[in-house]
């Protein structure tokens, strides 16, 4: 009986805190979902309306920052499975000089990430020509130390009896490699692809810096250049346009909540 | 087995990812350094070796000092709040209480957000007048407060929205910890006849040692590296109030175009994190205790 109560009090308390914590979302949601008038004011029964995203649509090219996202996530995703693979596979299979330096080398870039050297590589960008363009977002990411740390991590653990079977049979490196560990990565690569997708949806400084023109403007910046309220615009559009970039994130986030919040958690912990 | 690498497999797994790596890292790196002891150029005059003047400049900056206090501060503001809140939400989402799936949706959600859609959505929370914290402030009959518009409340507005953003994420770490806390371990505590309170702070603290480590540093990288929420919100203003490092290298060098003194704080910023990270390594070496 009392475990019972405790349990309807800590509930209580757990729910009364999900509720305060979801306020300030909750807030935009309803502002978005109205008409302007009732933005600060709570009727039950005001109706409900689409009408600001369709304007919020309308009024910036969302259409175009969405496929620049994309393109963009599908570039940086591509290179990083690609590039880490191979750079792991090395530093697992095989042994070669200053690879211990090497190693602690390519570390450096979990400290020191692209985001704090943004003066350097924007002046490298525009000496290479590549300002205004996605593959110069992308370019920077090409290469991730923590995907390469998560993917050693793992080759590391591959049976060796496995892979000396693998050259019995005749299977050169890339058989080794393409047969042998990289199957056995497979829920590594689905936990990283989620973080490196959620990243790159979600930045934004970097991209802000090398991007000028709507035509490789990825959501975050596009957002951003539509929301800036000193242009007039009103609360419930920016608000409408808040939910519409990151709505296909929040979907994806209920439907595999679980999946989600367990790969979080794998890619996390090193 | 390791093998040795024949050069040729060498260049094709190694070369390119490094050459990127090394090109968008560690070249960066050491040019903001050489840049440091030159100035900048202009059309009319080519840049010159000056050295130890920018770094001069770097000490007599009043911004500057303002703006490692400000940092200082957000960073011992955020994280302990954030890594409590973090606990407290791990525990309640972990004790398999009705509504723990409603509980977890609200407090992971901020952490799928982008950083810029949170700053909207904060901007608009704090909105004079019709952002809901005034509405509720109107509720008490108290006056109305100007979040983000007054000195003495705008960095504190900020650290309000990195707790929100941040909270949930670390609360996954934890929730981890607490489910590799042995049942035996509370049961035998329990059997002795200790309070669930006892338990908490004697037995599942301790083990959580390792974990609150980890967040504490990300959290503490995390706290110079996050600056979107601050170019949405205020722009460093009013008067430096909000303004953290990394937004002062973004305004120094891609609002004012001085490069040379945007390479000087990026040097700042690089030694900086290599502090931390020297701490870090230190402090992790010395958790060993409990695992």
């Amino acid at each position: 009986m009392k475990n019972d109560l405790n349990k309807i009090m800590w509930s209580t308390i757990g729910l009364l805190l999900a509720a305060v914590w979801g306020l300030p979302f909750l807030y935009s949601v309803w502002t978005a979902f109205h008409d302007e008038i009732y933005s600060a004011n709570f009727v039950l029964n005001a109706p409900l309306t689409l009408e600001n995203f369709f304007e919020a649509w309308q009024a910036a090219p969302f259409a175009l920052y969405f496929l620049n996202t994309l393109i963009l996530i599908t570039i940086v995703l591509v290179a990083n499975l690609v590039l880490c693979t191979l750079v792991a596979y090395a530093f697992v299979r095989y042994r070669f000089r200053w690879s211990g330096f090497l190693f602690a080398l390519i570390m450096v870039q979990l400290l020191v990430s692209p985001e704090i050297l943004i003066v350097e590589n924007y002046l490298t960008l525009s000496r290479i020509g590549m300002i205004d363009t996605i593959l110069g977002i992308a370019l920077p990411y090409l290469t991730s130390a923590f995907g390469i740390f998560l993917l050693r991590q793992t080759f590391m653990t591959v049976p060796v009896s496995l892979d000396e079977a693998a050259q019995i049979e005749g299977a050169g490196a890339w058989r080794v490699l393409w047969n042998i560990y990289v199957p056995l990565a497979k829920p590594i690569y689905l936990a990283y692809a989620l973080v490196s997708i959620s990243f790159h949806w979600n930045n934004f400084l970097w991209p802000l810096i090398v991007t000028n023109s709507p035509e490789v403007r990825p959501v975050t910046v596009g957002l951003s250049v539509f929301a800036t309220v000193e242009s007039g615009v009103e609360w419930s559009l920016v608000n409408a346009a808040t939910l519409m970039t990151t709505a296909p994130l929040i979907i994806a986030f209920i439907i595999f909540q679980r999946q989600f919040v367990a790969n979080f958690m794998r890619a996390g912990i090193k | 087995m390791n093998k040795r690498l024949p050069f040729g497999l060498a260049m094709v797994l190694l070369f390119i990812p490094c050459l990127l790596l090394g090109a968008f890292t560690h070249y960066p790196a050491f040019r903001a350094l050489q840049n440091s002891f030159w100035n900048n150029s202009s059309s009319r005059r080519p840049s010159k070796f000056v050295g130890v003047e920018n770094y001069q400049t770097l000490l007599q900056d009043d911004r500057l000092a303002q703006i490692m206090l400000n940092s200082t501060l957000y960073a011992l503001g955020t994280i302990p709040l954030a890594i409590g809140l973090a606990i407290g939400m791990a525990l309640l989402v972990n004790a398999r209480l009705p509504g723990t799936s409603l509980m977890r949706l609200s407090f992971f959600m901020p952490t799928m957000l982008p950083m810029i859609a949170v700053a909207n959505i904060w901007l608009f929370f704090y909105a004079p007048g019709i952002g809901l914290a005034s509405q509720i402030l109107g509720v008490f009959g108290l006056p109305p407060i100007n979040f983000l518009g007054s000195t003495e409340t705008s960095l504190i507005s900020m650290m309000f929205v990195a707790v929100w953003k941040e909270a949930g994420l670390f609360m996954i770490f934890y929730l981890a910890a607490l489910q590799a806390v042995p049942e035996n371990l509370k049961d035998a505590a329990r059997l002795e006849g200790a309070s669930a309170t006892r338990i908490f702070f004697n037995i599942v603290l301790p083990l959580l040692r390792p974990t609150t480590i980890f967040v504490a540093v990300n959290a503490l990288i995390n706290a110079f590296r996050l600056v979107d929420h601050v170019i949405v919100m205020t722009r460093g203003g009013p008067n430096n109030s909000s303004a953290l490092l990394l937004y002062y290298i973004y305004e120094v060098t891609f609002s004012q175009r001085d490069f040379a003194y945007g390479a000087t704080l990026t040097v700042l910023m690089v030694c900086l994190l290599g502090v931390l990270a020297a701490v870090q390594y230190w402090v992790l070496n010395r958790k060993a205790h409990y695992q």
